[in-house]
């Protein structure tokens, strides 16, 4: 196991807001292709970690190794790079409104490849057949439901067949069928694509699916890092306690 | 914010904006859709405006004369004033009010719905996409716009010349080539310039610093048109003191 190669290590990332002290010194390593999934109560920065992960916040201390490389402290264009190897999948979809949904998917494309129309259209139906919306190629996100933007962004996320995808949320708002296609869909990206991904959740059978090993953020911190199994039976009191969603114990809304 | 500390984010855009121009070629179909948007879309407004205001000047100059000054001067004074000032900078009011607006509260909504996030997390640098398609076509589009509104207002001083002060075309025209310098139109072109410039900026600055949901959208439109009406009118001043004791002195 100690011969793994580490895609991301994140080294004493601390953030804060103004006097809000988010991230208080995050440890993590994340390894090439593996699938790490990261839990914590609403609020305690899981957003915010994945964001540094791509270089959308700076860190006020520490640093985000993305191959070895430093990204915390990395000029514009070395990042822009850096950025192709990545996919994100944000919390609330974030597609483009001035687009229409092939548009959205195929953006990426059209921006870093020279491809004509009709390869953009073809490519932007592959990744929408992906996730079901190969109808929906015309429309604009504003006709569109929340579970459909998540979808649509999801292929956008997708479509440049990136190394490391950061997905936040991917199944939230989604019905339990599809959840369970978008779960596959995540694992399938995983294991036939050696992709290393980055899932925060808070739906549990959507975690013990996708995860190879779980970590869970509290109050700032990494405070437990875990397989599927170790999690499932921990004594950690943290961990039981947001695995059993139980209101009582040590973890208190942030 | 402290305005040194605004200033001071106003610059870091704007050199990193400077640093995408070699990228213009990238840009180029948003900047003509951008083109389209602020020269055409603002026509309507730009008709009347300049319209009305070459017939107000006019009848003004009409009125201040009293007969003691030949009616022909009417026309000169219409036609160096709309060519130097008016035209110039009631274009930059009026149209920086809606451009300015409108970038404001597209940028600014796309920030809080986290889409410029996502541009840059799709590796497109969010100031070259953004950012410099609508300045390269607010300072294009602005002169073109006030060539259009300067030549309105002209007209609109002839038919309120001939329909309200009862003077003849001839005399009018008479008097506007009168006085006509070239160097007039070439300083109201500069200074529109400056103006698309200052109002596609105040724009992009205000969106992109958007916080706060759909009220801080609204604030940041608010912000750009008041800024960048201040800065037309500060930096009207401080051209007509450079282009004419400098540039145009004769
Ligand atoms: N850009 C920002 N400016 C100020 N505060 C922020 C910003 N982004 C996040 N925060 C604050 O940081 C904290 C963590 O936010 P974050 O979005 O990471 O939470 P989260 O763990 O993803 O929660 P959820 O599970 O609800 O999505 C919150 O208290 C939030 O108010
Ligand atoms: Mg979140």
């Amino acid at each position: 196991m100690s011969e793994r190669e580490i895609a991301l290590s994140v080294r004493g990332v601390e953030k804060s807001f103004g006097r809000q002290r988010v991230l208080r010194g995050v440890d993590l390593d994340i390894y090439k292709g593996e699938s790490l999934v990261i839990i914590g109560p609403s609020g305690c920065g899981k957003s915010v970690l994945l964001r540094h992960l791509i270089g959308l916040h700076e860190p006020d201390a520490g640093s985000v190794h993305v191959n070895g490389v430093d990204i915390a402290h990395m000029n514009r264009s070395s990042l822009y790079e850096v950025r192709k190897k990545f996919g994100m999948l944000f919390q609330n979809s974030a597609l483009f409104d001035s687009m229409t949904v092939g548009e959205n998917v195929a953006i990426g494309l059209k921006e870093h490849f020279n491809l004509s129309r009709a390869e953009l259209h073809k490519t932007a139906l592959v990744q929408l057949d992906l996730v079901g919306l190969a109808d929906a190629v015309h429309k604009r996100p504003s006709e569109l439901s929340g579970g459909m933007r998540k979808r649509v962004a999801l292929a956008r996320t997708i479509a440049m067949d990136p190394e490391i995808i950061l997905y936040d949320e991917p199944t939230t708002g989604l019905d339990p069928i599809t959840a369970d296609v978008i779960n596959n869909l995540i694992r399938s990206l995983q294991k036939r694509f050696h992709a290393t991904s980055i899932t925060v959740t808070h739906d549990m059978v959507s975690a013990y699916k996708i995860a190879d090993r779980i970590a869970m953020l509290h109050k700032g911190q990494i405070i437990y890092e875990g397989s599927v199994h170790e999690v499932q039976t921990t004594d950690n009191p943290y961990v039981k306690q947001f695995i059993h969603g139980t209101a009582e114990g040590p973890v208190t809304a942030a | 914010m402290g305005a040194v500390a605004e200033l001071g984010e106003l610059t870091i855009l704007v050199g990193r904006m400077i640093r995408t121009l070699p990228k213009l070629h990238k840009t180029l179909r948003l900047t003509l859709v951008q083109m389209n948007e602020m020269g055409v879309g603002s026509l309507p407004l730009v008709v009347v405006t300049s319209f009305f205001t070459g017939g107000v000047a006019a009848v003004q100059a009409a009125y201040q004369f009293q007969g003691w000054i030949p009616d022909k001067f009417v026309g000169s004074v219409v036609g160096r004033s709309v060519l130097i000032e008016l035209g110039p900078v009631l274009t930059g009011l009026v149209v920086g009010g809606r451009v300015g607006a409108s970038i404001a509260a597209e940028l600014g909504t796309m920030k809080v719905t986290e889409q410029i996030d996502a541009l840059e997390a799709l590796a497109i640098d969010s100031i070259r996409y953004l950012v410099l398609p609508r300045f390269i076509a607010g300072a294009v589009m602005i002169p073109v716009v006030t060539i259009f509104a300067n030549a309105l207002a002209i007209f609109g001083g002839l038919l309120a010349a001939v329909g309200s002060i009862g003077m003849s075309t001839g005399t009018y025209i008479e008097g506007l080539r009168f006085f006509f310098e070239m160097s007039d139109v070439w300083s109201g072109m500069i200074k529109s310039l400056v103006f698309g410039a200052i109002i596609a900026l105040m724009g992009c600055y205000y969106g992109l610093q958007t916080s706060g949901g759909a009220e801080g959208v609204g604030r940041s439109a608010t912000r750009a048109v008041v800024s960048s009406c201040l800065l037309i009118l500060i930096s009207d001043y401080i051209l007509a003191e450079f282009l004419f004791s400098w540039l145009f002195a004769e």
